[in-house]
């Protein structure tokens, strides 16, 4: 294949404006995804699931019309394609039903989202725990909804929207543990007036918090959960600032503390990242337009920092801009109109944004496991472990994955690596900015030997 | 703060210089660079072996030969030390021939070698398919494999739990470590011991071993010693855990304790760049599924490069200086293969002050003498 | 553990899960289709054998993993089923060929 104008990682709301974008100005492009569908993780099975319209609420449906664009638009789409590993110039390595391929491009767009934070307690791999995100995504990709009363414990507007759809599916919910500190709404409350001007969201917000109190026993201030059970959840236990612990029945409980960025293609490139303390995460450093510290290489949507699907668009309209101006498709002139009207809505956007960091900023728990918690899943190894390290010698982060294995299993750090950090952090007294992440080493996606081995010329090293 | 010995560089050659030492009652302080620090002790292969090493250095043979003989003692100890088992096994290992030209090849250099070193036992022999076959049953080898040479003192250990073996041994003998402090000056307090800067800190010593891998040339100039050493990347794959097929390991394909398959490893000289390059996954991957076709499914976990320490003749560099008596200098690839000696032999020699006769052959005086035509 | 909120209609098809045909409709995972049966986990692990089952289904756990159509390892979370599809739950390490 020739060389692409440019290929964009991910068919979210991001990558999906970014090729619509791109087609406007005439670029080649290429949009490959994971998925068999495009929509990503919000507008997950959008194409399929008319059917559930009245439960999944209206922003999701507003998905469906993108995905007709997108797909009517001219880009090359790959769905069910894993990018394992990029180089520089750009050569992208792509895996699809199990067949290797290099696709070259002269720019690249990451629009690779954003994944739930881990959130490592004792019990966390048992099966019955899933995430909140699962949950609602099998709600749209297969219409289902757990069998029994649900246990959700975590904080922020997701788990609060999945309560509420999972209740209008008809789904029971067993009781809300609500893990956000007491008192977060006073650091909250000055970014208030911001958010307000801004968004009609906060409004939608607090009328679900209404509804999910009439249906369900809320109970705030929950500090610890821990769940129990012989291969599979039985109990869960959880502990309140103020009160003592209870233990309950549970067939399943959901988990939810924020996302984070999914920076991992980012830093295989050696990207330059910054610590956000506002939302306890790791992203690249972008300029106005998303181009990272790598020429030619951008970041668009929440794995730029997270802030919602609408900004993903604009974020991703933005970026193609700039490309289209480095490629000679358009004038800097031209592109710097055409984003005004782009960042004022990108603005209005990110105004909300400040509130709900700050009402929503995890439990300092969620990052200082006990001991005994699995913090590795792949490699299943406990915080005990790495805190018993973590004090001898200074190491960092990539000396304590090799003193212990944690980040070497095929998630590639994805569940553990934060966790990581804080308890060096914590064990070392160092601020997490300081302590730094993972290495990122290819794959980024699983890879067989075999798919590896066909991409093999005779003539090489 | 003050010690006997301050090692700077806590990375396999370090770090097993200073746990001897420590195991010696000498009051020692290794002192570690950063995280993200070149380390080729977390990016090795872990084979302990001596075959075909040593071509034109009977010394290097010997001492190989020697730090082999010493693993199964030095690992044994170092798991009492530190309660680390390092998964260290004298398995043997093969060396694998695609091709008759390759096994004739292998063979006449194993000859030479042994011809070289005069007197000694074969410390190898060469299996025909049929033979390599009887003694792993469990493999189904490709149709290119034509034989291998097999060692029987040849081994692997996980070099990973080797360097954390050496840490813990060394804390719990009673040396100290220091971790995340690069060392920018080394230079003599005038009472004839050493100072020694990181930060904005100083310590002081009797002795100080420079043996900080890459980052010793920069060090051992500042007690006038020049070593000639550079980077050699290599790279190296490793697969999802399988369930354990492969007891021996080959050069270049292994299957460790925890059950993952290590592939490696190329060679080329990019500089101080450890980045990795679909170009030599598909190699590697490609030359193991020659060896072993079955692998074709297993997932590739990791990718991963490490540069090689290696002076103009890859052999190592142990000097103490002229101009700075007390400053030694420990640079060398086979770090973990010559591991037990360093615990040993070195460590005894610098507890001395002095280095032994039968390490002369490795001053890096060797590099000054202009090569006879 | 989860339940469908609809009867399946016309277009269902059937796949093989560890030797007993489960239904599933065109366009979800396997891995949703797992965790609605009787024994709804995915993989025992290679470390300790423990039972895990699809956490996150977005591809960043891998706790999803299990042999599909012959091939070991693979992240049902992001495959979609298909007609006669043979699915079994993977056991620990996995092995290679002979
Ligand atoms: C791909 C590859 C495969 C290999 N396979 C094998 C094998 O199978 N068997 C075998 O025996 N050997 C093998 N080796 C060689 C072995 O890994 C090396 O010989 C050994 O690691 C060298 O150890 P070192 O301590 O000198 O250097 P390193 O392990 O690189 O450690 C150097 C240490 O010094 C520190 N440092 C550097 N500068 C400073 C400073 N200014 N102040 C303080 N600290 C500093 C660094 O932080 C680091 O920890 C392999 C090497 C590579 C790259
Ligand atoms: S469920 Fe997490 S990777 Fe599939």
């Amino acid at each position: 294949m020739s060389r692409l104008d440019l290929l964009i990682v991910g068919a979210g709301p991001a990558g999906m404006a970014a090729a619509l974008a791109a087609r406007r100005h005439g670029l080649e492009v290429m949009v490959i995804d994971d998925q068999p569908t495009p929509g990503g993780q919000i507008w997950r099975s959008v194409e399929q699931a008319a059917r559930r319209d009245d439960i999944l609420g209206p922003s999701y449906v507003e998905g469906r019309a993108v995905a007709e664009a997108f797909r009517a638009s001219g880009v090359i789409y790959q769905p069910g394609a894993q990018l394992w590993q990029l180089e520089p110039g750009f050569r992208a390595f792509v895996s699809r039903n199990r067949q290797a391929q290099v696709i070259e491009a002269k720019a690249v767009i990451l629009a690779t989202g954003a994944q739930e934070r881990p959130v490592p307690f004792p019990g966390w791999t048992l099966p019955g725990v899933l995430t909140v995100g699962a949950a609602q995504i099998l709600l749209k990709n297969a219409g289902q909804i757990p069998a029994g009363p649900v246990w959700i414990a975590g904080s922020g507007p997701l788990p609060l929207l999945y309560a509420v759809q999972l209740l209008r599916a008809g789904g029971q919910v067993a009781g809300y543990l609500d893990t956000t500190p007491a008192g977060q709404w006073r650091a909250a409350l000055r970014h208030l007036p911001r958010a307000l001007c801004a968004s009609g969201d906060l409004a939608k917000g607090l009328s679900w918090a209404a509804m999910l109190r009439r249906k369900a026993p809320v109970i705030r201030g929950v500090i610890e959960i821990e769940a129990l059970g012989d291969g599979r959840i039985e109990t869960l236990r959880y502990r309140t600032a103020d009160r003592a612990t209870a233990t309950v029945e549970a067939n399943t409980l959901l988990v939810h503390e924020g996302v984070v960025p999914n920076i991992h293609a980012a830093l295989s490139l050696d990207c330059t990242v910054a610590w956000d303390p506002a939302q306890d995460c790791y992203a690249p450093i972008v300029d106005r337009w998303g181009e990272s510290s790598q020429v030619d290489l951008f970041v668009a949507g929440d794995g730029a920092g997270i802030a919602g699907a609408k900004a993903a668009q604009l974020r991703g309209e933005l970026a193609t801009l700039r490309v289209a101006v480095k490629l000679g498709s358009t004038s800097e002139d031209a592109a710097a109109v055409a984003a005004r009207p782009i960042r004022r809505k990108l603005d209005r956007e990110l105004a909300v944004r400040p509130f709900l960091d700050a009402l929503f900023r995890p439990r300092p728990q969620v990052f200082a496991p006990a001991d005994k918690t699995i913090v590795c899943r792949c490699e299943e190894i406990t915080a005990g472990e790495i805190r018993a390290l973590a004090s001898v010698g200074r190491p960092g982060p990539n000396q304590i994955k090799a003193a212990t294995r944690a980040g070497m299993g095929p998630c590639q750090g994805r569940q553990c690596g934060y966790t990581v950090t804080r308890i060096v952090g914590a064990a070392q007294n160092r601020p997490p900015a300081e302590v730094g992440f993972f290495h990122i080493r290819p794959p980024l996606k699983p890879v067989t030997l075999g798919e590896l081995a066909a991409l093999h010329q005779p003539a090489a090293p | 703060m003050r010690a006997d010995v301050v090692v700077i560089g806590a990375g396999v050659v370090g770090a097993a210089i200073a746990y001897g030492l420590a195991t010696r009652n000498v009051r020692v302080l290794a002192i570690d660079g950063g995280d993200r620090d070149f380390r080729a002790a977390n990016a090795n292969f872990g084979l302990v072996w001596q075959q075909g090493k040593g071509l034109d250095m009977p010394a290097y043979q010997q001492l190989t030969r020697g730090s082999v003989e010493l693993w199964p003692n030095f690992s044994a100890e170092l798991a009492d030390a530190s309660a680390i088992d390092v998964h260290y096994d004298r398995s043997g290992g093969l060396s694998i021939c695609l091709s008759e030209a390759e096994f004739e090849t292998q063979r006449t250099t194993l000859l030479r070698l042994h011809n070289q070193l005069g007197g000694a036992e074969a410390d190898w022999e060469m299996l025909d398919r049929s033979a390599l076959v009887r003694l792993l049953p469990t493999v189904e080898f490709g149709p290119d494999v034509v034989g291998a040479s097999y060692g029987p003192d040849d081994g692997q250990t996980n070099p990973l739990r080797l360097l954390s073996a050496l840490h813990a041994g060394l804390l719990r003998r009673g040396g100290a470590l220091r971790g995340g402090s690069t060392v920018h000056a080394v230079h003599s307090d005038g009472s004839g011991g050493f100072t020694i800067e990181f930060g904005s800190e100083r310590v002081s010593a009797a002795r100080v071993v420079i043996a900080a891998g890459l980052g010793s040339k920069a060090l051992a100039a500042q007690v006038g010693l020049d070593i000639p050493i550079r980077p050699q990347r290599g790279q190296i794959l490793v697969t999802e855990r399988l369930a354990p097929f492969l007891p021996i390991p080959m050069q270049g394909l292994r299957q460790t304790r925890e059950g993952t398959v290590m592939i490696g490893s190329t060679r080329d000289d990019p500089g101080f760049d450890n980045s990795t390059t679909v170009e030599a996954g598909a190699w590697l991957s490609a030359r193991a599924l020659r060896r072993v076709p079955a692998l074709r499914d297993t997932m590739l976990v990791r990718q991963w490069a490490g540069l090689r320490v290696l002076t103009p003749d890859e052999y190592p560099i142990y000097a103490e200086s002229q101009s700075h008596p007390g400053a030694f200098v420990a640079v060398c690839h086979s770090g973990v293969t010559l591991a037990a000696a360093h615990a040993a032999l070195l460590a005894e020699a610098i507890a001395a002050g002095r280095l032994p006769p039968s390490l002369d052959a490795f001053h890096q005086r060797r590099f000054d003498v202009p090569q006879a035509a | 553990m989860f339940r469908k909120l609809h009867e399946p209609e016309a277009g269902a098809l059937t796949i093989d899960i560890d030797g007993v045909p489960a239904m599933a409709e065109p366009g979800e995972s396997v891995a949703a289709v797992l965790l609605r049966q009787a024994e709804p986990w995915s993989r025992l692990t290679p470390v300790s054998q423990s039972k895990r089952a699809p956490y996150c289904m977005m591809g960043v756990c891998f706790d999803c993993l299990a042999d599909v159509d012959g091939i070991a390892s693979v992240q049902t979370c992001l495959r979609p089923v298909c007609d006669g599809m043979r699915v079994a739950r993977q056991i620990g390490k996995r092995t290679i060929g002979s």
